[in-house]
C-alpha cells in the first residue's frame, strides 16, 4: 500500500508475566534465582495481530473487557513495547487515553494547561497560542487558577480534552474518553473529532458504544481474547458484532 | 543518533517545564516563595557555624566555611541522588499512560536540585564575605568541581532510578548508605586528623576528591592538580556511562514493574 499507511501493525504479539511471582525485593530475587524458582505464569494479552490505517480513515476497535483494546492502543502510542512483532507509525500523536493522566493535582489548571501541552511535545509559545483556545472550549474561564484538585471529574476532562485536542495531530487516540461529561458537551467533542477529521487527523478510537463507534470510524478492528476477530470496513463489522 | 537528538529537543520544553512545577510546589502558600532556596541554605549554615565555631574545633583557619562548604557540596549529591532515586516510581501514572522519554523525570529532579545547589553556593558567598574571608581569583574556577559532582550525580541518579524501580528495597538503603558516606566524605573534619589506614578509604570515595578540588579554589588559592583533575573527570564519566547503559538496558521494562 506503500506510503499512505500511518499506522502498520505487523504480527504483534503482548505478553504479560502475571504478578504471582513479582518480586519486589532483592532477597526475595536472590533467594528464588537461587531455588531456580523465577517462573512466571505467562499471559498473552495481545496474539499476532496485523492491521493497518491509512492516512486520513479512522480505526475503531471494539471487544469485550479485556480483549486487548487498550493494550492495542498502548503499544501503538509507544507506551508499552511488544513483545513480538513491530508497530509502524508514520506521523505525530496525540494520545488521550485516560483523560487528566498528566495532571498535578496541585497545580492550578493554568499551570496543568501548560505542563500537559508539554507532555504532548509542544512548547510554551505554541502554548501560549492555543490557551485562549483551551479556555473557551473548556468553559473554565472562571477556574483557571485554582489548584486541579478542587475540580469536579467533569472539568478535569473538559480541560484534559481541550488540551489533548490543540492543533492538527496526524493521530488522534482516544480511549473511552467520550463517555465523560454531560450530554451538551459529549457532543462538543464528537463535533471537534469531527472537525479534526474532516482536516485529515486519522483517529484510533476506543468505546463500548457501537454507535459513537459507526459514526466516527470507516475501518474496525474487533478484538477477543487478544486475538483478531475480524478487520474490515465499520458496517459490515459492526453488524456481525452486535448479532454475536 | 540524530533520532534521540530530535526526541530530546521536541521534549526538551516538557522538561523545563517539570523543573518549575518542582520547584513551584515546594514553595506554594509560603509567604516569602522561592526566596526559600537561598534563605534556607543561609539559616542553616548560620547554625552549623554558630555550632561548629564554639562545640567543635579542629585546628582550621574559618572552620565554619570549612563545614559549609563539605555541606554544599555533599547536600547536593544527597539529594540530587535521593530524589532521582523515585523520580520513575513516583511519576509511574503518567509513564503508563503517555509515551515520554523516560530519561527527562530524572533529568529534572537532576536540574531541581541543581537550582538548589546554586543558591546554597550563593549563600555560601555571602557568608564568606560575611566573615571577611579572603577572596582569591581562583573562585572563579570554583564551579568546575561543582559540574564534575553534578555529571558525577546525574549518573549515579540514573543508575539508582532503573534499580529501584526493580528493587524497592534500595529506597530504605540508601538513607543508610548515605549516611555512611556522609562519614567518609571530610564535610565535618579536616584530612589531616585521619589515621593512615582510615584515610586511605577516605580518599576512595570521589566525593572526597571533588570536595577538596573545590574547597582549593574557594578558599585557599590553589589550583587542582592535573591527576585529581583527570581522576574526577574519569569518575564522572564511569558514572554516566554505568547509570546510562542500566537505564537503557532496563527502560523498556519499567512499565511492566511499576
Amino acid at each position: 500500500m506503500g506510503n499512505d499507511a500511518i499506522v502498520t501493525v505487523d504480527h504483534v504479539s503482548m505478553k504479560f508475566n502475571l504478578s504471582s511471582e513479582k518480586f519486589d525485593s532483592f532477597k526475595e530475587y536472590v533467594i528464588k534465582s537461587i531455588k531456580r524458582q523465577v517462573s512466571y505464569d505467562e499471559f498473552w494479552a495481545l496474539q499476532d495481530i496485523s492491521f493497518e490505517v491509512r492516512r486520513g480513515e479512522s480505526l475503531g476497535l471494539i471487544g469485550l473487557n479485556g480483549s486487548g483494546k487498550s493494550t492495542m492502543l498502548k503499544i501503538i502510542a509507544g507506551v508499552l513495547k511488544p513483545t513480538k512483532g513491530t508497530v509502524t507509525v508514520r506521523g505525530n500523536m496525540a494520545p488521550l487515553i485516560e483523560l487528566g493522566a498528566g495532571f498535578d493535582m496541585d497545580l492550578t489548571a493554568r499551570e496543568n494547561v501548560f505542563l500537559n501541552g508539554a507532555l504532548l511535545g509542544y512548547n510554551r509559545s505554541q502554548m501560549d497560542a492555543q490557551y485562549e483556545d483551551i479556555v473557551s472550549f473548556s468553559e473554565l474561564g472562571e477556574f483557571m487558577n485554582v489548584p486541579v484538585k478542587n475540580f469536579s471529574s467533569g472539568m478535569v476532562s473538559r480541560l484534559a480534552f481541550a488540551i489533548a485536542t490543540i492543533g492538527v495531530p496526524d493521530i488522534l487516540i482516544c480511549d473511552e474518553v467520550l463517555s465523560v461529561g454531560d450530554f451538551r458537551f459529549q457532543e462538543k467533542c464528537e463535533e471537534r473529532i469531527g472537525n479534526m477529521q474532516e482536516k485529515g487527523t486519522t483517529i484510533l478510537f476506543v468505546s463500548h458504544s457501537l454507535a459513537q463507534v459507526e459514526k466516527i470510524c470507516d475501518k474496525i478492528v474487533w478484538l477477543e481474547k487478544g486475538h483478531l476477530k475480524m478487520f474490515g470496513d465499520a458496517e459490515n463489522v459492526c453488524r456481525i458484532y452486535s448479532e454475536s | 543518533m540524530s533520532n534521540y537528538i530530535k526526541n530530546f529537543l521536541k521534549f526538551q520544553p516538557l522538561l523545563s517545564e517539570l523543573v518549575a512545577r518542582d520547584v513551584k510546589i515546594k514553595y506554594r502558600r509560603s509567604v516569602l516563595g522561592v526566596l526559600w532556596t537561598l534563605l534556607n541554605p543561609l539559616c542553616m549554615m548560620i547554625i552549623l557555624s554558630v555550632v561548629f565555631s564554639n562545640i567543635f574545633k579542629f585546628d582550621i583557619e574559618n572552620f565554619p566555611l570549612y563545614v559549609l562548604s563539605g555541606q554544599v557540596i555533599f547536600n547536593f549529591f544527597n539529594d540530587a541522588t535521593t530524589s532521582s532515586m523515585t523520580a520513575i516510581i513516583n511519576n509511574a501514572a503518567l509513564l503508563k499512560k503517555i509515551y515520554v522519554p523516560k530519561y527527562l523525570f530524572v533529568l529534572a529532579r537532576i536540574f531541581s536540585s541543581f537550582i538548589n545547589l546554586m543558591a546554597s553556593f550563593t549563600a555560601l558567598l555571602l557568608v564568606m564575605v560575611a566573615v571577611r574571608a579572603e577572596l582569591h581569583w581562583t573562585l572563579f574556577l570554583s564551579w568546575f568541581p561543582l559540574l564534575m559532582v553534578v555529571v558525577f550525580s546525574l549518573g549515579v541518579g540514573m543508575l539508582l532510578a532503573a534499580l529501584t524501580v526493580r528493587f524497592r528495597d534500595i529506597m530504605h538503603l540508601y538513607s543508610v548508605f548515605t549516611t555512611g558516606l556522609m562519614y567518609l566524605t571530610p564535610v565535618i573534619y579536616p584530612m589531616s586528623m585521619l589515621p593512615d589506614r582510615i584515610r586511605s578509604i577516605v580518599l576512595l570515595n570521589p566525593l572526597t576528591n571533588y570536595l577538596e578540588m573545590f574547597r582549593n579554589l574557594a578558599f585557599y588559592n590553589t589550583l587542582p592538580s592535573f591527576s585529581s583533575v583527570v581522576v574526577g573527570g574519569l569518575e564522572g564519566a564511569a558514572a554516566i556511562v554505568l547509570g546510562v547503559y542500566v537505564f537503557y538496558k532496563n527502560q523498556d521494562e519499567f512499565i511492566l514493574n511499576i
